[in-house]
């Protein structure tokens, strides 16, 4: 399972790769894993206003559905359009092909709360 | 504490994911279900069933015991047969669904549902005590089977490599004892997943020999552990009903789509005032079986549409991994019930447009 240095985390199992002040989003490899197969992925509108902790999409598996937190409020820039014909690739890809939306943070400072790849791995490792 | 079957430590070597289950600690899948669902379709899967109970009636008024407990018409089988039932509450909702098994005259097996064991044993007895059935013994015997379905297309090479016992001359709901890797076998030809297979009945003591050695045996035609996960897709392509969903002390079997088990000729079972007052008067509200036309995955409890108006609720609904499509089960008002009848599902916010498809979605 792969966890890389780069990217930050959330306790909800999302990763963010920070660029300046858009950040992009998806869930982990971890996640991924616990969900199984993904057959479907709802992303809100270009445009839309997120807000930390809350939900921003959907991802199901063949058994469950999951809701998908922001990890930092801003604005959707950008989705992921290719996703939902193709939401196997949050299997194949989680930290690549699989991410899901850019945010256009509205408070930076948000970031500090989110956890490193070491912090995460110790805490799913706790949690698990 | 949960129940575990005698392959509880097997699944987790095989590296499962193990869920509770009706009480029990059972394997949803192994390496995914999208991937385990098409091997049973195109190869062969195997189950670890142990979990579903099976409670034994023996006597001379067998026969008539089971009449008065059961839907269907236990009288036309015959030893070596099996027959699909249900036992129902004298309002007519469903107790459980069963296989019952043919001994002889004298000696039947249900097999019933993991979760409904002890809730249908006791029921069984009650009908027992109050009726007049003064030469029947019931015994709840789930404790002494390990339960396995081996089932796919290639099922039954793989079996034919492990017996001497003739599988070609075992039809469809029948059952034969023999040897399975050395072990004495109920070899019965029925599953849950609409493919061709078998249905393994042994002692709790040989299931991880078995297991293995049907994997083993299995190998070369791709045979591959399934969870339930896979278990419930499979079924769901064919429209085959899962207690809890489909059927349930609220439904009854015509509403359910089970009036081909319901022998309202029959006299004297327990419900069938109930059901007959029902198909009288028509009856409300049916299951159907439908597709998405819309982009979206339909869900058990989802609200069904038909315009502005709520006429009924998704019982179960999936990706079918099959066909690709979202599809499910939907108890709806019988006037909403006639194939390509437009419904819509509500999922979470929205109202995404589905209709009503001939089932099984999946043609075998």
């Amino acid at each position: 399972m792969e966890f890389p240095e780069e990217l930050k985390y959330t306790e909800e199992h999302e990763w963010v790769m920070v660029e300046a002040d858009v950040v992009t989003v998806g869930i982990t490899d971890f996640a991924q894993d616990q969900l199984g197969d993904v057959v479907f992925v709802e992303l809100p509108a270009v445009g839309t206003m997120v807000e930390a902790g809350k939900p921003f999409g959907v991802v199901e598996s063949v058994k469950a559905v999951s809701d998908v937190y922001a990890p930092v409020s801003g604005e959707v820039v950008e989705i992921n359009e290719e996703l939902p014909d193709a939401p196997e690739t949050i299997n194949t890809s989680p930290y690549d092909d699989g991410w899901m939306i850019k945010i256009k943070l509205s408070a930076p400072a948000e970031l500090e709360g989110l956890m490193d790849a070491d912090a995460y791995q110790e805490f799913i490792e706790e949690e698990g | 504490m949960l129940k575990k079957t005698p392959l509880n430590e097997v699944h987790r070597k095989l590296g499962a994911r193990m869920v509770e289950f009706g009480g029990w600690d059972m394997p949803v899948q192994y390496k995914g279900v999208i991937e385990e669902h098409l091997a049973v379709r195109g190869a062969a899967g195997l189950f670890d069933v142990s979990h579903m109970g099976e409670i034994e009636v023996k006597g001379p008024g067998a026969l008539a015991y089971i009449q008065e407990l059961t839907i269907n018409d236990a009288a036309t089988l015959v030893n070596g047969q099996i027959q699909y039932s249900a036992i129902c509450y004298p309002h007519g909702g469903v107790v459980d669904d069963v296989t019952l098994y043919r001994f002889d005259h004298d000696h039947y097996l249900f097999c019933v549902n993991a979760s409904n064991t002890d809730k249908d044993f006791a029921w069984m007895e009650e009908v027992l005590e109050e009726g007049n059935f003064p030469d029947v013994a019931l015994r709840n015997r789930s404790d002494d089977f390990a339960q396995l379905a081996l089932q796919g297309p290639a099922a039954p090479a793989i079996l034919a490599r492990l017996t001497d016992t003739d599988l070609t001359k075992i039809a469809y709901y029948h059952f034969y004892e023999g040897l399975v890797a050395e072990v004495p076998t109920i070899i019965s030809r029925t599953g849950y997943t609409g493919e061709d297979g078998f249905e393994l009945y042994f002692t709790p003591q040989a299931a991880e020999h078995v297991w293995n050695a049907l994997l083993e045996a299995g190998a070369p035609d791709g045979l591959a552990p399934i969870g339930l996960g896979a278990r419930d897709t499979l079924r769901l392509e064919m429209k085959y009903a899962l207690y809890g969903h489909e059927l349930s002390p609220e439904i009854t079997p015509l509403e359910a789509g089970l009036g081909w088990i319901t022998k309202l000729e029959k006299p004297g079972f327990i419900g069938r005032d109930a059901l007959l007052r029902q198909k009288q008067a028509g009856v409300p509200r049916r299951l159907v079986g439908f597709r998405m036309t819309e982009a979206g995955v339909p869900r058990a409890e989802y609200p069904v549409f038909a315009g502005e108006r709520e006429v009924g609720c998704v019982t179960s609904g999936t990706m079918s991994p099959s066909l690709r499509i979202g599809l499910g089960l939907a108890l709806v008002e019988t006037a909403q019930a006639a194939i390509g009848t437009p419904l819509q599902i509500g999922i979470r916010s929205r109202r995404v447009g589905a209709e009503v498809v001939k089932t099984p979605f999946v043609k075998k």
